[in-house]
């Protein structure tokens, strides 16, 4: 087990994150911050927070449940059985630019199954991938447009984001 | 809003869902914990999402239905899946064709999941013996009818939190009533208590078998009651003269203006449709402020869902299991 970040890389990791989300979306649009369940709902409400103290306005925060939108539900290879939890948005995503937020991009297939549910949602005006690390692997066209970390890691390693709120401290280890 | 998440380890293996007797409080909680995932397909502008695409539900009903049909109908739509509805009226079991050799037919056109509704108790049973695809029970005979069961179920946990000592109330023709048996199994897992409350020829020959108190008096319980499920009387199936009257059982059975002032101030209304009006419930208490008879039918539709979804998911996974087998 190797540590790749600890708590003050993953809190400098959010704040350079925060930054290069705000030079590149300019100030008249309306951002607002989406978690992919789980991590990735920790990290969305950091970054809202984080968002709404520089911008000086509330950036609105939710959490999507992707499972219903997994490509792998009726395939028998799957190894863990899903689990439907809940989707929370309580506020329109139409015409908002929308930071969709996960903990480590690897294959691409959460990002491709968020941007579908996301879509059913509503019509935003864009969708941006932001991810604490960013690892090699993918089997889909999808990039993020906002990296923390870059790991390069060998398909059998398990990158495992552990975080305050969720596991009781922050840290990223590779296994 | 932190999400309560009682069975977060839990595995839900069951390819049928047949009654809810046979179910733990475990596996029912994981049901409603599951279903509260759905309830919000319903609420958004694309009221659809693909789990179940390509799959094939059939609505195989061989007795009358309106709420249980279609909001099976619409669950199966919801989870992009597609559907066809069987009646008995219109197939040829009115031809003679027996319920296996329909199913069986039904199923070499190629159907995932069989919704199954039948007047005789055990049909859904028999049928998940028989055939591959899924059984879900919409209604057998008296026995069970686990959707219902579970709808009320989530109703209640939804609004007051949980089951956990509550004291319920199933008010009229328990002896004919699937939906009495099924909320009393839901509801007692969960740890509530359940009282049968009807004339002595409306309850069940074997009632104190079963885990619930009897009464036959309303008022001596309405004061009592944290829900209350009034249940319709089916005339369809009374035989001989169960009670002297309509008007007699109105009076003493009925859930009156009257008797709802000596009910607690936040006792919840049910009622499993379709509603006689001023016979078992009058109009103003049916829709009074207590009511939530509509929410049931709403709930309804996000806990098919997800028995849909989950007896999907229990097929995919016993598939995986053989494949496991098969290369080993």
């Amino acid at each position: 087990m190797k540590v790749i970040l600890d708590s003050g890389q993953i809190e400098q990791v959010l704040t350079e994150l925060t930054d290069c989300i705000l030079s590149e979306t300019p100030v008249e649009l309306d951002i607002a911050v989406i978690g992919i369940r789980s991590r990735g709902e920790v990290l969305a409400q950091r970054l809202s927070g984080q968002l709404s103290q520089k911008l000086g306005k509330d950036v609105p925060c939710g959490t999507l449940d992707i499972t219903l939108y997994r490509d792998d539900l009726n395939s028998p290879h799957v190894t863990a059985q899903p689990l439907v939890r809940t989707t929370e948005i309580g506020f329109n995503i139409d015409d908002k630019i929308i930071i969709l937020v996960d903990d480590v991009l690897y294959t691409g297939r959460s990002a491709r199954a968020a941007m579908d549910a996301l879509i059913d949602l509503g019509r935003p005006k864009a969708i941006r991938l932001a991810v604490l690390v960013d690892r090699k692997g993918r089997e889909l066209p999808i990039q993020a447009d906002y990296a923390g970390y870059k790991a390069d890691t060998s398909p059998g390693k398990l990158v495992q984001v552990n975080l305050v709120e969720s596991d009781g401290k922050d840290e990223v280890v590779i296994e | 809003m932190a999400l309560k998440r009682k069975s977060k380890q839990f595995k839900w293996h069951r390819k049928h869902l047949l009654g809810l007797r046979e179910l733990s409080a475990e596996e029912i909680t994981y049901i409603l914990d599951t279903a509260e995932g759905f309830e919000q397909i319903s609420t958004r502008s694309v009221k659809k999402a693909p789990p179940l695409r390509g799959k094939v539900v059939v609505n195989l009903f061989f007795e009358d239905s309106t709420r249980t049909r279609n909001s099976f109908a619409l669950a199966a739509n919801r989870l992009s899946a597609d559907i066809i509805e069987f009646t008995k009226k219109t197939s040829s079991v009115s031809k003679g064709e027996s319920l296996l050799d329909t199913a069986r037919n039904l199923e070499a056109l190629g159907i995932d999941i069989v919704v199954v509704r039948h007047n005789a108790g055990g049909a859904p049973k028999f049928l998940s013996r028989n055939i591959n695809a899924c059984v879900i029970n919409a209604g057998d005979g008296f026995c069970e009818h686990p959707t219902q069961g579970l709808l009320d179920t989530y109703t209640i946990r939804k609004i007051k939190g949980s089951l956990e000592g509550l004291k319920i109330a199933i008010v009229g023709d328990i002896a004919h009533s699937r939906v009495a048996r099924s909320d009393m199994w839901a509801m007692t897992k969960l740890g509530a208590e359940v009282i049968f409350v009807g004339p002595p020829t409306l309850m069940p020959a074997q009632v104190s078998q079963l885990p619930v108190k009897v009464s036959y008096c309303l008022d001596e319980v309405i004061e009592k009651v944290d829900v209350i499920n009034m249940l319709r009387i089916q005339f369809e199936r009374l035989g001989g003269n169960p009670f002297p009257s309509i008007r007699e059982y109105s009076h003493y059975f009925g859930l009156t203006v009257e008797r709802m002032k000596r009910a607690k101030p936040d006792i919840l209304v049910m009622h499993p449709g379709p509603i006689n009006r001023g016979l078992e419930i009058e109009s103003e208490v049916a829709d009074g402020r207590n009511s939530v008879i509509l929410e049931q039918v709403t709930n309804g539709l996000a806990v098919r869902m997800a028995v849909l979804f989950l007896v999907n998911q229990a097929a995919v996974q016993k598939l995986k299991a053989k494949n496991l087998q098969c290369k080993s």
